[in-house]
């Protein structure tokens, strides 16, 4: 077991190729039990890879992972048990269509956990009422907005009392004024002790909630630390190239 | 006689109609059973060789092309005739009603296979990876994300190319089966009179049409929303 405030993700010389195209080029990310950790970098950079990577949606090329104390590329590692520690979000939402959002969050407490329908629908609906979408959870994915549906996604995840979540752009395809609720929906999360590792632009948050910042480029991690000093005093030139870009905007 | 009476009397003789009518009932229940026959056989086995090909084991993948490709390249009449004719020497010889039936399975399950096999890969990525990011495995994502969402949106094409295969039970009468078209050829040889083929049509309308336009209301009622 991983002491109090010990890591719970540790990534360490992560290489990703995807045939001739070197994508990771050995990165390494510790990331604290309760930190959360910001991701940020241009497009291409390998922030999606590298999230996907922890969780083996993608197979790394080489280097180690260990999430909560689990060897993730270990073939003797039971994945789909490891996974289920990890929360991730995606830019797309991807709620089950044919599902209602208590079905979306009960599937995996079913069919995972093992838990019978009724307890399964029991915990789905706690997820729900964290997200404050109780009330939405006989709706299916089309008749809930962006934002809704991204906090359906969000509760899915935690459903699973995940040790760590991971977001891949959560408000990027939101339109502005959906966004506040799933920063929100973030926040508590956070506030309730959850670890998180979130690539995103949302600066204003990352000001207000990350303990650490990661400037990714070309595969590689460029320079982190607090958000005043990443945002506010950037050492390395493409930092500041970039973060210059981002605030303009 | 006029023109006129020399046509009615062809093909809306009273008479051959009320002697060859109960034949072509007996072929329009015969129709019904072979057509539900293949559509039972032919779409479990287009979408087991789909689930199948899923799995994407190379090797399989191949056969189950080289299938496929096979049953949609061949005119059913061809497969027919095939196994009606060409099985004995073989030394297996069927029915005309189970030529019949294995032939339209054959085709129907080629096309089928390639319905569910587009369908299931439109699903999104998306999709599998949410379900394997919740620690589900392959089976569950397939069986419980991908495959349904597959079926409704296969749904619509399905009906369609199912209805044009059942009418190629047509084809039966071929391999001497009475089914409707059967009967009436052999009304027509008999009474020397195509009365019983203006039944037979008039059997076809009264037992497609209902599909016709059932299938026009499936294709509006499961046009996929998202
Ligand atoms: N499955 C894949 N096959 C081939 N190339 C891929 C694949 N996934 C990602 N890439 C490539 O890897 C590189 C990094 O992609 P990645 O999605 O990790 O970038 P990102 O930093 O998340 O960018 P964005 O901000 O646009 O989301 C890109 O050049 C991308 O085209
Ligand atoms: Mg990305």
């Amino acid at each position: 077991m991983p002491a109090r405030n010990g890591a719970i993700v540790e990534a360490r010389g992560i290489h990703k190729h995807f045939g001739a195209l070197h994508v990771l080029k050995g990165v390494d990310l510790t990331v604290r039990e309760r930190e959360l950790v910001f991701v940020i970098g241009p497009s291409g950079s390998g922030k999606s890879t590298l999230l996907r990577c922890l969780n083996r949606l993608e197979e790394p090329s080489s280097g180690a992972i260990t999430v909560d104390g689990i060897d993730m590329l270990d073939r003797r590692t039971d994945i789909n048990k490891a996974r289920q520690r990890i929360g991730m979000v995606f830019q797309s939402f991807n709620l089950y269509p044919h599902m209602t959002a208590l079905g979306n969050v009960a599937l995996a407490l079913r069919r995972v956990q093992g838990l019978p329908r009724a307890a399964a629908e029991a915990g789905a609906r706690q997820a729900l009422e964290r997200v404050h979408l109780a009330d939405r959870a006989g709706h299916y994915p089309g008749q809930l907005s962006g934002g809704q549906q991204q906090r359906v996604a969000i509760a899915r995840a935690i459903a699973l009392e995940p040790r760590v979540m991971l977001f891949d752009e959560p408000t990027s395809s939101l339109d502005p004024e959906l966004v506040g609720g799933v920063l929100a929906a973030m926040r508590e999360l956070r506030e309730s002790g959850m670890t998180m590792v979130v690539v995103s632009h949302e600066m204003g948050f990352a000001r207000a909630a990350a303990d650490r910042v990661v400037f990714m480029d070309a595969g590689r991690i460029v320079e982190e630390g607090p958000p005043e000093a990443i945002f506010g005093n950037p050492q390395q030139e493409r930092t500041r190239a970039f973060i210059g870009q981002i605030t303009r905007h | 006689m006029s023109n006129w009476d020399r046509f009615l009397d062809s093909f809306f003789n009273a008479r051959v109609a009320a002697e060859y009518l109960p034949k072509i009932i007996e072929g329009f229940w015969l129709t019904i059973l072979l057509a539900l026959c293949i559509i039972l056989t032919g779409v479990a086995a287009g979408l087991a060789l789909a689930v199948l090909r899923s799995l994407g084991i190379r090797v399989l993948n191949w056969a189950i092309i080289f299938l496929v490709d096979l049953f949609r390249a061949l005119p059913p009449l061809v497969v027919i005739a095939l196994l009606y004719f060409g099985l004995p020497a073989a030394g297996l010889s069927l029915s005309g009603f189970a030529a019949a039936w294995l032939s339209l399975s054959l085709v129907l399950m080629a096309f089928t296979e390639e319905i569910f096999w587009a369908g299931i890969t439109a699903v999104p990525k998306g999709q599998w990876e949410a379900a394997r990011s919740t620690g589900l495995g392959f089976l569950d994502t397939f069986g419980m994300v991908v495959l349904p969402q597959a079926v409704r949106m296969v749904i619509p094409p399905l009906t369609n190319r199912t209805i044009a295969i059942t009418k190629g039970t047509a084809l039966a009468s071929v391999v001497a089966v009475q089914e409707i078209l059967g009967a009436a050829q052999a009304g027509v040889s008999f009474s020397f009179n195509p009365t019983p083929l203006t039944l037979g049509a008039l059997a076809y309308l009264v037992l497609f049409l209902p599909v016709v336009i059932l299938g026009r209301w499936v294709e509006t009622r499961f046009a996929w929303k998202r």
